[in-house]
């Protein structure tokens, strides 16, 4: 095994490990918030994925043009789904919050297929395109670009949340919702805007993954298995660890994909997940 | 005073201790036995018998998700692996070795139950959500490793070799369907028996508070993590019966149609939609969902089963925002509470 | 009188906050012994360590002579150790009466005994009435007499309660006060966690003080009453929290 095969596969890991890191970061700040794991979110982002594309093949837009169009579309999403729906599951039992979301994901996902197809999709000749050249490496300018711009979203989530009186307020609402709202918070705004930011990334993600990854209706199944993963071992509710462990499972999975056997990624990040859940219960950041 | 509530015990001890369903909910009991046990032979075409097979075979399956989700409250998201166990077990035993079904049959229960105890203990101490997220990791690894196993056909899956030699031996009936509804049938009414029984029991009673409550449960004596795991294996049992059965009926396996998601969903939104936790809902869900999926196939063909999912997903989601205990569960409130004591 | 309940030098820590800290105490078989302190005394915790339901960071506790220290809460409940809880945990998807069999269900296997040993609980905390409704549909004071209808069908020899009396409407108080006194008459050892200072001073034989995790005061009513480190305390002492 050379040298450069695996420096190659940690970097594209560390790529894709951002963008996993942005998907989780939503699910995390979501379940952070209400305490609902959200089973569809790997559908939003297939969906992120074919907004992206559609708007590519029917309106002649690049992804880097319609970022924010579709980062706001998922957002304006978020905050419909929250209180359309995810508001009513609030107070049901364990069993209708799990199977509620679960319920909508197989929706969206069968959805997606009828409209759609099972087809998968490219977006040929986007705007970056290629590969650079660094050392003995070759990386994706896609790759480069997408892992680029989701660390920048991270950051800018990361300022808003620690920065800004909303971020604040937010923050406040995660950690104890009822005396947040003693203090004034309006907790309901918290969880919509919670839901819309962390759809929000997804968007952001979405649109970046369309430039590089096949875009289809069951896309979204395995990314929501890695986010799910990357959360429950940065610990829920936790912005860092979501970075932290999406970079570390995108690092697992690329090396292990290289030194076991690539189609044997989910039963490897499965293994991890289960070490992890057992071990450290709260993951390695959470509270929960 | 006291001998008030002397009095009120002596007749709360007289009270029978299960309560009498309404007359009339037993008259609609044996109209539906009735019906049943003649169908066959009054609906007549190989398509009707083949339409209420399958209602059984789900409503087996849906009421082996609600041993684990509606008892002891533990979501599974991939019950499908139990269903795959039981019909591969069956299967490879006997295209490799002509080992007739029925054995077969118990192999399967056998390993299920051990899959149960060797997914259960790491998992079942985790929490619900994180349980859940375990049960779907779980069921897409071992769809991924099923498809490479070239023992067990790999992707291409098994055929089981026709026989016409000893159909009971084999499990295999050419000429009609019959013999396999009234399988199915004796099949369903164990499964529903058992769980029957184990509602009213010491062990049933014990599930259900650890379900509500844990840690009270727990502070009454109740082991948690043994009730769990005890119930989970019981659940894959019945899941693996109705593996072995199905693959018998069809004679063709393979993991995209055996270890698929949608099975998994189908019985989590046929006993959500009855109602978890009652005894009829996974069977009400069942005879509900079977004739719907069965008819969009016949009106949409192919799409049928993409547009099934749809409903199916939007179903789930209605359920879980307005009834989240589902249909049965009006009814089942009622003829619990009887009338007892001045209110 | 014999000991029943010893507790050894017991500490909790949540990083650098303690929430027990060395506490040692004892409980003789047959008494009452109460156990006060302001809010966030630790006093729950207290039982949650005593219980099982969380690990301990120091110390031992021993029943009737048998090391019980850190083993799982069901094996705990299974020697004898009845406990309430100050959040209520009713099994709300089943009825009164079924709720109370769970805890017979701990001592046999028969559900004939245990639904008659669970009516008969009911009878003394004076629930029959109620016995085929939900436990969901319980005013909050019913909510507490099941818990305790549900400790006692257990049989156990010592019960730990956790505000008992807490945010339960003042009428009922008295009767509250007399189901725990004809507890005791029982046999039943008793450790109860109060806040209301009549309640205390009235049943319990020896009075346990907790301040900011730590004991305070520990022994006969009137001498804990008087001590200044728990006047200190209160603010005052005697007001109750009526």
């Amino acid at each position: 095994m050379s040298r450069d095969l695996i420096m190659q596969a940690v970097v594209s890991g560390l790529l894709m490990g951002l963008i996993y890191a942005l998907v989780a970061v939503g699910l995390s700040l979501i379940f952070g918030l209400m305490e609902i794991v959200n089973f569809a979110h790997g559908e939003f982002l297939m969906l992120a994925m074919f907004a992206a594309f559609w708007l590519w093949s029917l309106g002649g837009l690049d992804p880097l043009v319609s970022l924010p169009l579709v980062a706001a579309m998922l957002a304006a999403a978020g905050a419909l789904v929250h209180l359309g729906i995810i508001r009513h599951l609030l107070n049901a039992p364990m069993l209708a919050q799990v199977c509620g979301t679960f319920g909508l994901a197989v929706a969206l996902r069968a959805g997606a297929q009828f409209l759609w197809t099972p087809d998968f999709r490219t977006i040929t000749n986007p705007w970056i395109a290629g590969r650079v050249h660094v050392g003995p490496l070759f990386i994706g300018q896609p790759q480069l670009v997408a892992g680029a711009i989701c660390l920048l979203a991270f950051v800018a989530l990361w300022l808003f949340v620690t920065r800004t009186e909303t971020g604040l307020g937010l923050q406040a609402t995660a950690q104890d919702r009822q005396a947040a709202a003693v203090m004034g918070i309006p907790t309901e705004r918290m969880s919509a805007l919670g839901w819309a930011i962390g759809l929000g990334c997804v968007g952001v993600a979405g649109t970046m993954l369309s430039t590089f990854y096949y875009i289809f209706p069951d896309v979204g199944v395995n990314f929501a298995l890695l986010a799910f993963v990357a959360v429950a071992l940065g610990g829920f509710g936790s912005i860092l660890g979501s970075l932290v462990a999406g970079v570390l499972i995108g690092l697992v999975e690329s090396l292990g994909g290289l030194l076991i056997d690539p189609s044997y990624k989910t039963v490897i990040v499965f293994a991890l997940y289960l070490a992890v859940v057992i071990a450290r219960p709260n993951g390695l950041f959470g509270r929960f | 005073m006291a001998s008030d509530q002397a009095r009120m015990l002596e007749f709360a001890k007289s009270e029978p201790a299960w309560p009498r369903p309404p007359l009339w909910s037993m008259g609609l009991g044996l109209a539906v036995a009735a019906f049943l046990l003649a169908y066959p032979f009054v609906f007549t075409s190989p398509f009707s018998h083949h339409l209420v097979i399958l209602i059984l075979l789900y409503a087996l399956m849906a009421q082996s998700w609600n041993v684990v989700a509606g008892l002891s409250g533990q979501i599974s998201l991939g019950h499908a692996i139990f269903f795959g166990i039981g019909a591969y077990s069956s299967t490879v035993l006997f295209v490799k070795y002509g080992i007739t079904p029925w054995i077969g049959l118990v192999v399967g229960i056998v390993l299920s139950a051990l899959a149960a105890v060797a997914i259960g203990v790491p998992t079942l101490r985790l929490r619900g959500h994180y349980f859940a997220i375990a049960t779907l990791l779980i069921g897409s690894s071992v769809q991924i490793i099923v498809q490479r196993w070239d023992w067990v056909g790999a992707a291409s899956g098994l055929y089981i070799p026709i026989d016409r030699t000893s159909p009971w031996l084999y499990l295999q009936f050419h000429t009609s369907k019959i013999p396999y509804y009234y399988l199915a049938l004796g099949a369903t009414v164990a499964g529903y028996g058992l769980v029957w029984l184990l509602r009213r029991s010491r062990f049933g009673f014990r599930l259900q508070a650890l379900r509500d409550e844990p840690d009270a449960a727990a502070s009454l004596g109740i082991a948690i993590a043994r009730h769990k795991v005890l119930a989970f294996m019981i659940s894959a049992a019945m899941m693996s019966v109705a593996g072995t059965f199905y693959a018998q009926y069809v004679l063709v396996l393979d993991p995209e149609r055996l270890l698929s998601s949608e099975i998994s969903i189908i019985v989590l939104l046929m006993t959500v939609l009855g109602g978890s936790g009652t005894l009829w809902g996974p069977a009400l869900g069942a005879a509900i969902l079977i004739p719907l999926s069965e008819y969009s196939r016949i009106w949409f063909g192919g799409t049928g089963r993409t547009i099934d999912l749809i409903i199916y997903g939007v179903l789930i989601l209605a359920v879980c925002m307005w009834r989240p205990s589902g249909i049965l569960s009006l009814f089942e409130e009622g003829i619990r509470r009887r009338k007892g004591g001045a209110t | 009188m014999s000991l029943l309940l010893d507790v050894k030098g017991v500490t909790k820590r949540y990083g650098g906050l303690a929430a027990n800290a060395d506490i040692t105490f004892d409980v003789n078989e047959g008494e009452i012994l109460g156990i006060i302190g302001p809010n966030g005394a630790g006093k729950s915790t207290l039982f949650d360590l005593i219980t099982g339901f969380q690990p301990l960071d120091a110390g031992r506790v021993h029943l009737d002579g048998h090391d019980i220290t850190g083993r799982r809460p069901d094996i705990i409940a299974g020697l004898g150790v009845a406990r309430t809880f100050q959040k209520l945990k009713p099994f709300t998807d089943l009825t009164v009466t079924e709720n109370v069999m769970v805890g017979a269900l701990a001592r046999t296997s028969s559900m004939k005994v245990a639904r008659d040993a669970a009516l008969e609980a009911l009878a003394f905390v004076d629930l029959l009435e109620k016995r085929n409704h939900f436990a969901r549909e319980l005013s909050t004071g019913q909510r507490k007499r099941l818990e305790l209808a549900r400790g006692l069908a257990m049989r156990p020899r010592i019960i730990l309660m956790d505000e008992v009396t807490g945010g339960v409407d003042q009428r009922t108080i008295p009767g509250l006060v007399d189901l725990v006194l004809d507890l005791k008459s029982r046999g039943v050892t008793i450790v109860t966690i109060e806040h209301n200072m009549q309640v205390m001073m009235r049943i319990s034989d020896r009075i346990l003080a907790l301040h900011a995790g730590r004991r305070i005061a520990f022994g006969k009513p009137e001498a804990v009453r008087s001590d200044p480190k728990v006047v200190d305390a209160y603010l005052g002492g005697t007001a109750d929290a009526a």
